[in-house]
């Protein structure tokens, strides 16, 4: 089943998702050349607790930090450490925190200094695919046709979309039913409503879709070593359609 | 967050039930609440109590599952 909000449920989380959306703001601010991924994870936990929120991802399964950065063909879950940022990578930063017991789910791919035009394409692609994806989130559509246009957007512009990553229900848990993968799955889909909340979160390569996970047991990244991009945010399904909550 | 696929247990019917719905017993001894898959009623499989299925649990409710094969 999958859990339907409340109208109580939805303003907290539309709450949560504006503190969420600030803190983003201020990690884009601070993501240069010469940053160490520690410093941004830092950084992301100190604001987290400014809001009176916490990480939702420490301790998760015994994930070690608040926030995900992961650089350049690192596809997500990147544990924050010594890797120093420099000019013409790509960094995605993914943030998930508990406000009023509920849960948000955030991420934005960066580029550090000047990025090369493929780098630039492979992030607004993945930007867009969102976009694309939010806009069929709304009712008389099913699951599959958010994951159709992501896959559809990716795919005419010659990315691939991840497979062993999906996005996800939320709200009372960080990740709850359904899984919403990016690319078209067989079998019964779910028609959208009303009081669904959904993190979305395209995961793009510019090479080949397939990753792998390091010796850490966290870090994705492409087989290929190919860079790869990340956008997500929380959405919620109201009656006048869908509303991005973390923004 | 990490693809997680549905997990595939076997199971007896202990009880047919409206509406397409079956308590079955599975081979841990937990009994669940699980419906049809659309494939099997399509192909008109009858099922009764004692049979042997296939059933697909989801890893969010571990309570209900959906029965995807009759075993002869």
């Amino acid at each position: 089943m999958i859990p339907i909000k409340t109208c109580q449920e939805l303003d907290k989380m539309q709450r949560g998702g504006r503190t969420l959306a600030k803190i983003m703001a201020e990690l884009a601010a601070m993501v240069s050349a010469g940053v160490t991924t520690k410093e941004i994870d830092e950084k992301a936990g100190e604001l987290i607790r400014s809001f009176g929120a916490t990480s939702a991802f420490k301790g998760y399964h015994g994930y070690p930090a608040d926030a995900c950065v992961s650089v350049n063909e690192e596809v997500v879950h990147g544990i924050p450490g010594r890797r120093r940022l420099k000019e013409g990578d790509i960094v995605s930063v993914d943030i998930g925190i508990r406000q009023e017991g509920l849960f948000l789910d955030m991420a934005q791919t960066f580029p550090v200094g000047r990025i090369d035009a493929m780098r630039r394409r492979l992030i607004e692609t993945a930007k867009g695919a969102l976009e694309e994806a939010i806009k069929i989130f709304k009712h008389g559509n099913r699951l599959v046709d958010i994951s159709r246009a992501v896959q559809v957007h990716v795919e005419t512009r010659g990315f691939s979309v991840v497979r062993d990553f999906v996005g996800h229900g939320i709200g009372r848990a960080l990740h709850e039913e359904p899984q919403i993968p990016n690319y078209v799955t067989k079998g019964e889909s779910p028609l959208l409503e009303t009081g669904m909340v959904f993190a979305i979160e395209p995961m793009i390569n510019a090479g080949s879709w397939e990753v792998k996970v390091l010796d850490d047991g966290w870090t994705a990244v492409t087989r290929d070593k190919q860079p790869s991009a990340h956008f997500e945010h929380t959405v919620a399904l109201t009656d006048k359609g869908p509303v991005v909550l973390t923004q | 967050m990490a693809k997680e696929e549905a997990i595939e247990v076997e199971g007896v019917i202990t009880e047919s039930l409206p509406n397409a719905m079956f308590r079955v017993e599975l081979e841990n001894g937990h009994k669940i609440l699980a419906h049809v898959s659309g494939k099997i009623r399509m192909n008109f499989i009858r099922i009764l109590p004692g049979d042997k299925v296939r059933v697909e649990l989801s890893p969010y409710d571990l309570s209900r599952g959906r029965i995807t094969f009759r075993n002869k």
